[in-house]
Parts: C-alpha cells; structure tokens; sequence
C-alpha cells in the first residue's frame, strides 16, 4: 500500500525505520492470534469424551459361574469385554507357542493375572478394523486355534487371545483390571 | 458497483493469478472487504455495527452447530441434554452460555444498527433495497430467538411455545386449525420441539443468505455516513482496508469485552430463573415475559385490553405487534425528507429521541407484569410509537426546514474541500 501517506506523516520512520504504528499493529495482530487460538480450545475439546461418558469407566465382574472352557460378555466403555475361564489344556496350547514366532509377541503369563492365569479378560474388538470376534457363545466357531475368530475378515486368535492368522496386527487388547476377591473383577 | 477511483486488484504471486483467472474469490473479497472498496472518511463508531451483526451470527452459526452435538430434540430428553451440555460436555457451560449470551448481544448490536438506520436515513434513496433486506433479516432473528429459547424445553420455553404460538389463534376463521398445525397438537409437544428445532438450526443460514444480499446492495451506492452528503470525490473516501478493518477491529474488541464480560461474569443476568424448571403442561409460571429483546412488542400485544369495533383486543394486539415491525418496510416512503442524516434535521432529530424513549418505555413495560399502571403506560406508548411512523414522520419530514448541509464530505471533516490539496500530496 503505497498510496498511505498521510499515515506516514503521521507517523514518521525513526532512525531504525521502525515506527511506533508497526509496533502498535504487530502487538494488536498477536492479541488477536493468540485469542483466536485459545477460543479453538473448547471448541476442539468439547468432542472429547464428557464427564458422564468417562463416569461409566469401570466395571465390576463376578466370574463364579463360569466354569473352564466357558466364556461372557460384558460391556466395558460401551465396547464387548471377553471374559473366558481357560481349561488346563488351553492354557498348555498358549504356553506351547513359541513366543518368537508371534506376530504380536507376547506369553499367556503377560496376558492375565498372576495365580489367575486361567482368567483371560480381553477387550472383544478385533484389533483389525473393530468387529466383535466369534468364540464366547457356546457353538461359536473359535477358528483354528481355539481361541477367537472374527467373522468380518477372518482373523482368527488363539486361547492367549493372540493373533495366529489373518489380518488383525495385534492381539486383542488387554484392559486394566485387578481381582478384587478370588472370583471378581474390577475393569477399568 | 463502486467509485472510479477504487483500487483495482493485481495479483503479483503467480498462483493468485491463477486463481484469479479461474475463481476470482480473493477479488471479491478485495472489492468488498479490502482496498478495493472506498468508503467514506467520516464514518463513526455506529457504523461498526454491521460488522459486528455479522461476528455475532458467525458466533451463534459456531456455538449453535457444537450445542447440536450434545442436544437431544425430544421432549423427553431435551432439558436433560442441555443440563447434560453444562455439566458433562467439555466447556458445554460456556459454549451454551456463549450461545445464549450471544443472541441477547446479537440483538442489542442489530438494534444499534437499526437506530443508527433510523438517526442517519439509512434506509432513503437509493438505499431502500437495503433497507428492506435488512428489516427482513431482523424479522428472521426474531423468528429463529424464538425458536431456540424453546429448545431447551424449561418451564419459559414451553409457556413462550403456548403464547406465541397462542398468538396466530386471534387470525378469524382459520385461527384454531393454524394452531394446531403450527404445533403439530394440541400443546407444545415432541412434534413442536422437533421442528423448532430443525427450523432454529434451518434459518441461521437463510439469515446468512439474506446477509449477503444486504452487503451486496449496500456495496452498489456504497455505504451512507454521517452527513448523509453523496461521495463526490476521491477525497470523500478512504479504501476500507486498512482504515476500516483497523477500525472494525477496534470495535470487534470493545464489543467481545462486553460480551466476553455477559458471557463469564452474569451469564444468567438476561435469562429467566423458571427455564431451569423442566417443562409442566399442568403449571404456567407465575410471570411469564419473552426474551428482553422483544419486550417492546409484548408490551404492543398486551396493550390492547378492549374490543376495537368488531375487531376482538386478542387480535388487535396480534396485528398491531406484528405491524410495528411490518411498518419499517413503509420506512422509506413514510419519511419523505431528501435529506438524510438527523444532525441536518433539527425537527425529525427531537422526535427521533421521543420514540427512542418511547421504545424504552415499551421495553420496560414488556418486561412488567400485565398489570396497571404498566398497561395504561403500554397503551399511550403504543399509539405514540405508530403516530410516530405515520404521522410525525410524513409530516416532520413535509414542513421541516433543515439545516444547511456541507457541501461535501472532505468539507465536513476538514471545514474546507480544497480537493487539490490532499490529492496532490498523496
């Protein structure tokens, strides 16, 4: 802009070409940047989740009646968790997997609880693109391994709830949880 | 579409060349809200106020999107929902209060606006088009303030949706069906709560559309200023960017201070402690009064307490309420002075303060409960406010004699108009 003399008349250029009305402009521009940015707070983190979505955070489970071989569903943060009492021989299946061989390395031991290692809790999303595999109703095809399978895309997990074959990258997810007596669960 | 002398936009970066041969929008922009847009050099503070009207319907398009997020249209759910958005959404408290507040500063800035047409024969030759786009515009703000108090579904939302749905009941004939329709019942339920709603999130963008007509023909003369005096030559002028963006910026500040202080320091100061009961068809509260801003017409409703002739008072009040608004659009044919700006008016200009007053008057007695003296106040208030519109004002505007206008405005501004001298320096 070329054309504002009268401005610089004004507003005469000192000795190092600076004037007051530069100062006065980058100062007000800078205010209104750094509000513009704070406004964007709330609007960008009222989409987190609210205070009473993150209030159904936790579960209590009571897994008594469910005997080796049987598996539940529950629902944890609105998602299916897969809680499952493995039989000794599942459990020898899982530990007989050489680690290294997994695609998403990981022992049964890591998995579970120590002294409860029978009880494999698990989030029910397959970690491929969310279905909920197949395996914890009775009659329910556990794929090849024994343990889960996802009928979307045909991932199929064994008895440490671990990724053996298809497209899934990881094994299913394991949530925070501690035992609070011998035969209940606290999730979350 | 502007003055000849108006910077032209010559895009120096190649590819706003480019976008400039195939989607001239920088141009546009340029011609309207930049350089390329003279303006006049005298324009006051109360010409910030068209740009602040648009801040404000941009803050409530914002605010108004998100609340529809976490909002839930059903009767059922819908007060709980909105307690849910101030307790539970992250910054759902100042979000909604950000909306609501907003309305009342949208309101107070557009009235501003208004009364500043009012002062300055805004709304005369050739700026009639203007004018009425604009009145058109107001009548859809209030439209859709109404239908957005109602969605939060307090006791105030629901007695609003009762009377002011009650008020197309007065129409002869075809009164009682038109209820029913509007309402899709017989009282404000569900179906009445789910198309307010669909029509408070509709009409913010047909407002939005009704806004770029209003710019659009503003941008044909030009904008009008203080004097009223046409712009007669390059020195009348100044390009709107920087003079006026600077200036709108300035007020932009002075105005988010008063809002952003309504908004976190007495956000509930214009609201009505009886909305944060949930709705009781079986109960109306106990004084029941709109929103401040359409006080002055409830106060023009409620003041027909008697039968005209043959015309019941229930209909009286409906058709005068909705005539002192439908008057404005005769606005620029009622005042039939050439000149424009009231500081050249001396007659018009102490009338214009008399309805200013009287409007006030018809606020306050809005806001009061129907009851004496209030309705006998409301009363003359209401015939002084249509004597004004069709009387004084064709009259005033007969038989004033004004004051002598400047000869242009470079001559108002700086007491001589020697155009040579600032033109040549420049």
């Amino acid at each position: 802009m070329t054309e504002i003399t009268s401005t610089d008349m004004l507003d005469p250029p000192v000795a190092d070409g600076v004037r007051r009305r530069d100062f006065i402009n980058i100062a007000a521009v800078s205010a209104a940047g750094v509000g513009a940015l704070a406004v964007l707070v709330p609007l960008i983190t009222q989409m987190e989740p609210s205070a009473d979505v993150l209030a159904e955070s936790s579960i209590d489970v009571d897994l008594a009646a469910i005997m080796p071989g049987q598996a539940i569903k529950k629902i944890f943060r609105k998602q299916p968790l897969f809680l499952r009492n493995l039989t000794t021989k599942e459990i020898a299946e899982a530990d007989a997997v050489p680690v290294a061989s997994l695609r998403d390395p990981q022992t049964l031991a890591d998995r579970t609880k120590p002294g409860h290692t029978n009880w494999l809790i698990t989030m029910g999303v397959c970690t491929h693109l969310g279905c909920v595999p197949l395996g914890t109703g009775q009659g329910e095809p556990r794929g090849e391994f024994g343990g889960y399978f996802c009928p979307c895309h045909g991932s199929q997990y064994d008895t440490a709830a671990r990724i053996r074959k298809g497209p899934a990258p990881k094994n299913l997810a394991v949530p925070d949880y501690i035992f609070t007596t011998a035969t209940t669960v606290k999730v979350g | 579409m502007s003055f000849p002398w108006a910077n032209v936009y010559k895009p120096s970066h190649p590819f706003m060349q480019w976008m400039d041969e195939k989607l001239p929008l920088p141009r546009l922009v340029y011609n309207s809200l930049g350089a390329g847009y003279p303006v006049p050099r005298n324009l006051n503070y109360f010409w910030n106020f068209g740009v602040l009207a648009g801040v404000c319907l941009m803050i409530q398009i914002l605010t108004g999107v998100i609340l529809a997020m976490h909002y839930s249209v059903n009767a059922d759910s819908a007060f709980a929902s909105t307690e849910h958005i101030m307790r539970d959404v992250n910054w759902g408290w100042m979000l909604r209060y950000a909306h609501a507040n907003g309305a009342s500063a949208f309101f107070v800035v557009v009235y501003i606006h208004i009364f500043r047409g009012f002062f300055y024969g805004s709304y005369k030759a050739p700026r009639e088009m203007i004018w009425l786009l604009g009145v058109t515009i107001f009548l859809l703000m209030m439209a859709t303030a109404f239908m957005g108090y109602v969605l939060p579904w307090g006791q105030m939302s629901f007695w609003g949706t009762q009377v002011i749905t009650g008020l197309f009941s007065a129409i002869p004939l075809v009164g009682d069906a038109l209820h029913q329709w509007l309402l899709g019942g017989f009282a404000p339920d569900n179906a009445a709560l789910n198309r307010f709603f669909s029509l408070h999130f509709l009409l913010p963008f047909v407002i939005l559309g009704v806004v770029i007509l209003h710019v659009w023909s503003l941008h044909i003369p030009g904008s009008s200023n203080p004097t009223g005096v046409d712009v007669k030559t390059e020195s009348d002028t100044v390009p709107f960017h920087p003079y006026y963006t600077a200036k709108d910026g300035f007020g932009l500040g002075v105005f988010l201070l008063f809002y952003c202080g309504l908004l976190f320091f007495a956000p509930n100061a214009l609201g009505h402690p009886d909305n944060y009961i949930p709705a009781n068809p079986l109960q109306t509260p106990a004084h029941i009064v709109p929103e401040w801003y359409f006080w002055p017409y409830y106060a023009i409703l409620r003041a027909f307490t008697q039968n005209i002739l043959f015309i019941p008072a229930k209909l009286m009040g409906v058709l005068a309420m909705f005539s002192s608004i439908l008057i404005w659009f005769f606005l620029p044919w009622l005042d039939r002075s050439p000149v424009r700006s009231g500081h050249f008016r001396p007659t018009f200009r102490k009338f214009y303060w008399v309805l200013l007053v009287d409007v006030a008057v018809l606020g306050w007695c809005g806001g009061a409960p129907a009851e004496e003296p209030y309705v006998m106040i409301s009363q003359v208030a209401a015939i002084y406010y249509f004597l004004h519109f069709l009387v004084i004002l064709p009259v005033v505007s007969s038989i004033e004699r004004p004051d002598p206008l400047p000869f242009s405005i470079t001559e108002a501004v700086l007491g001589k108009d020697d155009a040579a001298a600032l033109g040549a320096a420049a």
